[in-house]
C-alpha cells in the first residue's frame, strides 16, 4: 500500500498574516510557517492505514526551501519518505498550474492511495483534491470523515451539513479529509530524531519536465489584483439596563435576525 | 564561539511539547489543580511523547537526547504548568537518573525501559521529617540480614511516590558506621507495594497541586539485597552529583514560569481596559512586563549556560547552583508581578498566573533552597 499525502506549508492560521504588497502573494518571510492544520489530518489517517495494512507513506510537497520544516514535522509524525518540488519559477503559481505540478511529481511516484486536507487555510480555495483527480484519471472523494481501506476499495464517510454519504472508489484514488476524521498525533522524541535520517528527494521543474514559464505569477490563470485589511470592529451596541435590560437585548437580537 | 541557537531536532522538541502544553495540558489542567489529582492520562501522554525517556540511550528505551533535551522540554511544560513539569523533572532526574548512573546493568535492564517510556514512575526520596538541607542527618535504616536489607524508618515530601504509575522508590538509608564514626549511607530501591511499605496521604499544598507529594513509611521492609543502587556507603554522595544537574533541569522549569507570567500578562495586558483604555497603555504595567521577560530571558541563559558546560563534560556545579538561584528567584518575582498586572482576577485560581504565584514559591526550596544555593556558591569561590 503506497499511500501519498500532500502537505503544504502556510503561515500559521493562529497568527496575524498577510499578502506580500510587492507582488500580492502570500507573505511568508516573517510569518511563522507551519503544517497546513488540515493536513495533519491527512497525514494521521495515512499512518493509521499504513499502522492497519502496512506500506509506506510519503510526503509530497510543493514549495520554497523552507517548506522542508513542515516536511519535517510530517516525517517526525511517522512518515518514510518525502519529495520536495522546489524551484524558483514556482513561486505565485495558482492552483491549475499547482496542480500540474503535483500531478507531474504524482506520476513519477508509485500511489494507491493519495491523502490531502480539505483545504489549505491560507489560500482556501479548496480545488486541489479535484484538480488533481481530473489530471491524474482517478476517483476523487472529498471531505472524509471516516476512512476505511478494504482490498482496493476505500470507503469513505463524506461528511455533509446534516450527517455524510457513505462512498467508496476503487483504487488508487484521491481522498480529502476533514478536521473530524481523527485527532492527529504529536510527533515523539523518538520520531523527532528518527525523521533527520528519512529520505527527502528534491525536485526542481526540469526534473518533472514542466516548462518553467507554464507555472508562477506571470502566467497563473488567476492572481490577486489588490487586497484590504479586514475593518476594525464595529463599537457594538450599548444598552444601558433600565429595567428593561432584558428586553432591548432580545429586540437587538431579533433586529439582526440572530433570533 | 558563542552561540546558543538550538539544534533543529531540540528546537522541533520545543514547538511539539509548546503545542502540547497550550493544547492538551493547558485546558484541563487547572481541574486536576483544584480537585488536587495527580493527571494519570496527561502524563501518559507526555510518556507517548518520549518526554521521560529524553536523556537516556535507545538501548534502555530512551530517546537518545540530551539533558538539555529535556530542560527544553521542561522549560516549555512549566511555560504552561508546574505540576506536570515537576512530575516529568522528578520522574526524570530523581526516579531513573540514579538508577542509570549508579545502578547495575540488571537493574538498567529491568526499570529504565518501564521509565523512559513513562509507563512507570520511580522516586527518590532523601528527606525526612527531620532534614532536608541537612540529608546527612537521615534517620531511616536499612540493615543486611541473610539476603535482604530490612528498611525501618520514614520519608518526607516524596515526589511522584503514590501515583497510579509509581512502581520504585529508591531511598536514602544508613547502612552502617564509618571507621570515623560517621554515618554510612546508602541508597536502596524498594518496588512500591513491598509489604511494610506504607505510602501515606497526600500532602495539602499550597503550590503543586496536580503533582503527587507523600510521606512514606518503611516498617521491617524486605527486599533483596541486589537491590542496593550504586556503592554500599556512597547513596548520599551519588545522590548530591545527580541534584548539581537536578538543579539546571529545576532552572529550566522556573524560567518556563517566569516566562509563562510574561505570556499571560502581555496577553492580559492588551485585553483589560481600565479607565477607557488597555491597561498595557499605562507605562507602569508596560514596564512591569519589560522587567519581567528582562528576568525571563536572562534567566534562561543562566541555564543554557550551566547545560552547555554539563554537555561538554566541564565542571558545571557552581553555574547550575547559579541558574537554580537566579531562575527560582526571577520565577518568584514574576509570578508576583503577573499576579499584580492581573488585579483581582490574579488572585482567582481559574487564572494561571494565580497558579504561578502558588507554585513559584517551592522553587527557592525544593532541590535545595536558595539558602544552601548560596552556600555552594560561595563554598566554590573559596569563601567559609
Ligand atoms: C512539594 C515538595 C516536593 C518535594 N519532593 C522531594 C522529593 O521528591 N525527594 C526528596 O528527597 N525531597 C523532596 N522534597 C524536600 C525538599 O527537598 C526539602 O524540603 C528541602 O530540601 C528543604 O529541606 P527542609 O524542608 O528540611 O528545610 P530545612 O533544611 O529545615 O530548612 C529550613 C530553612 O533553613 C535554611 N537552612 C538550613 N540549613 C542552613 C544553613 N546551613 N545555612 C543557612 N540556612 C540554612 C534553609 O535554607 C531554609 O530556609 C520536596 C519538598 C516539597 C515541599
Amino acid at each position: 500500500m503506497n499511500i501519498v499525502v500532500l502537505v503544504k506549508q502556510v503561515p500559521d492560521s493562529g497568527t496575524q498574516r498577510s499578502l506580500d504588497p510587492s507582488d500580492n502573494t502570500v507573505a511568508r518571510a516573517g510569518a511563522d510557517n507551519v503544517v497546513n492544520e488540515i493536513d495533519e489530518y491527512a497525514i494521521e489517517e495515512a499512518l493509521t492505514v499504513k499502522e492497519a495494512q502496512g506500506g509506506e507513506v510519503t510526503v509530497l510537497t510543493v514549495g520554497p526551501a523552507s517548506a522542508t520544516d513542515a516536511i519535517r514535522k510530517a516525517l517526525s509524525m511517522g512518515a518514510d519518505k518525502a519529495v520536495h518540488v522546489v524551484d524558483d519559477a514556482i513561486h505565485g503559481s495558482c492552483a491549475i498550474q499547482t496542480s500540474a505540478i503535483l500531478a507531474a511529481a504524482l506520476q513519477q511516484m508509485e500511489y494507491d492511495l493519495v491523502l490531502t486536507g480539505a483545504t489549505s487555510t491560507d489560500g482556501q480555495v479548496a480545488v486541489m483534491p479535484a484538480l488533481l483527480a481530473e489530471r491524474l484519471g482517478i476517483p476523487q472523494v472529498s471531505g472524509a470523515q471516516k476512512l476505511t481501506v478494504e482490498g482496493s476499495t476505500v470507503k469513505v464517510n463524506r461528511q455533509t451539513d446534516g450527517g455524510y454519504w457513505a462512498l467508496e472508489a476503487p483504487l488508487p484514488a484521491i481522498v480529502s479529509t476533514w478536521d473530524t476524521i481523527n485527532e492527529p498525533r504529536y510527533p515523539s522524541f523518538k520520531g523527532i530524531m528518527a525523521a533527520k535520517k528519512k529520505p527527502v528527494e528534491t525536485k526542481s521543474l526540469a526534473d518533472l519536465g514542466i516548462d518553467p514559464s507554464t507555472v508562477g505569477l506571470a502566467s497563473a490563470t488567476s492572481s490577486v489584483l489588490d487586497f484590504a485589511g479586514r475593518p476594525p470592529k464595529g463599537e457594538g451596541v450599548k444598552v444601558n439596563d433600565e429595567g428593561d435590560g432584558a428586553q432591548k437585548f432580545v429586540e437587538y437580537l431579533a433586529s439582526q435576525k440572530i433570533v | 564561539m558563542l552561540d546558543y541557537r538550538l539544534d533543529e531536532e531540540t528546537e522541533a522538541l520545543r514547538t511539539t511539547v509548546r503545542e502540547f502544553a497550550r493544547e492538551v495540558v493547558a485546558p484541563q489542567i487547572g481541574e486536576f489543580y483544584e480537585r488536587d489529582e495527580f493527571p494519570t492520562a496527561i502524563v501518559r501522554q507526555m510518556g507517548e511523547l518520549g518526554l521521560f525517556g529524553l536523556p537516556f540511550p535507545e538501548e534502555y528505551g530512551g530517546g537518545g537526547g540530551t539533558y538539555f533535551d529535556l530542560c527544553v522540554a521542561l522549560e516549555e511544560l512549566g511555560r504552561v504548568d508546574s505540576s506536570v513539569a515537576i512530575t516529568l523533572e522528578a520522574g526524570v532526574s530523581l526516579g531513573a537518573m540514579p538508577i542509570f548512573r549508579f545502578g547495575s546493568e540488571e537493574q538498567k535492564q529491568r526499570w529504565l525501559p518501564r521509565l523512559c517510556s513513562g509507563q512507570a514512575l520511580a522516586a527518590f526520596g532523601l528527606t525526612e521529617a527531620g532534614g532536608g538541607s541537612d540529608a546527612g542527618a537521615t534517620r531511616t535504616t536499612a540493615r543486611l540480614d541473610g539476603g535482604e536489607w530490612v528498611l525501618n524508618g520514614s520519608k518526607s515530601f516524596i515526589t511522584n511516590s503514590g501515583t497510579d504509575l509509581t512502581e520504585l522508590v529508591t531511598v536514602t538509608a544508613v547502612t552502617g558506621t564509618r571507621a570515623d564514626g560517621s554515618k554510612e549511607i546508602s541508597a536502596i530501591a524498594v518496588p512500591s507495594g513491598t509489604p511494610g511499605f506504607v505510602v501515606g496521604k497526600r500532602y495539602s499544598k499550597v503550590g503543586w497541586n496536580a503533582s503527587d507529594t507523600r510521606e512514606l513509611s518503611f516498617t521491617d521492609v524486605h527486599v533483596p539485597a541486589e537491590n542496593l543502587v550504586g556503592e554500599r556507603g556512597r547513596g548520599y554522595a551519588q545522590f548530591l552529583s545527580i541534584l548539581d544537574e537536578g538543579r539546571i533541569a529545576i532552572s529550566a522549569l522556573s524560567v518556563g514560569l517566569a516566562q509563562g507570567c510574561v505570556d499571560e500578562s502581555v496577553r492580559y495586558a492588551g485585553e483589560r481596559e481600565a479607565f477607557g483604555r488597555p491597561i498595557g497603555a499605562n507605562q507602569a504595567i508596560q514596564f512591569m512586563i519589560a522587567d519581567m521577560e528582562v528576568r525571563a530571558s536572562t534567566a534562561r541563559l543562566a541555564y543554557y549556560r550551566a547545560a552547555e558546560r554539563m554537555l561538554r563534560g566541564e565542571p558545571f556545579k557552581r553555574e547550575a547552583s547559579i541558574a537554580k538561584l537566579y531562575s527560582s528567584e526571577v520565577a518568584m518575582d514574576n509570578a508576583r508581578a503577573a499576579t499584580q498586572v492581573h488585579g483581582g482576577y490574579g488572585f482567582m485560581n481559574e487564572y494561571p498566573v494565580g497558579r504561578f504565584y502558588r507554585d513559584a514559591k517551592i522553587l527557592e526550596i525544593g532541590e535545595g533552597t536558595s539558602e544552601v544555593q548560596r552556600m555552594l556558591i560561595a563554598r566554590d569561590l573559596g569563601v567559609g
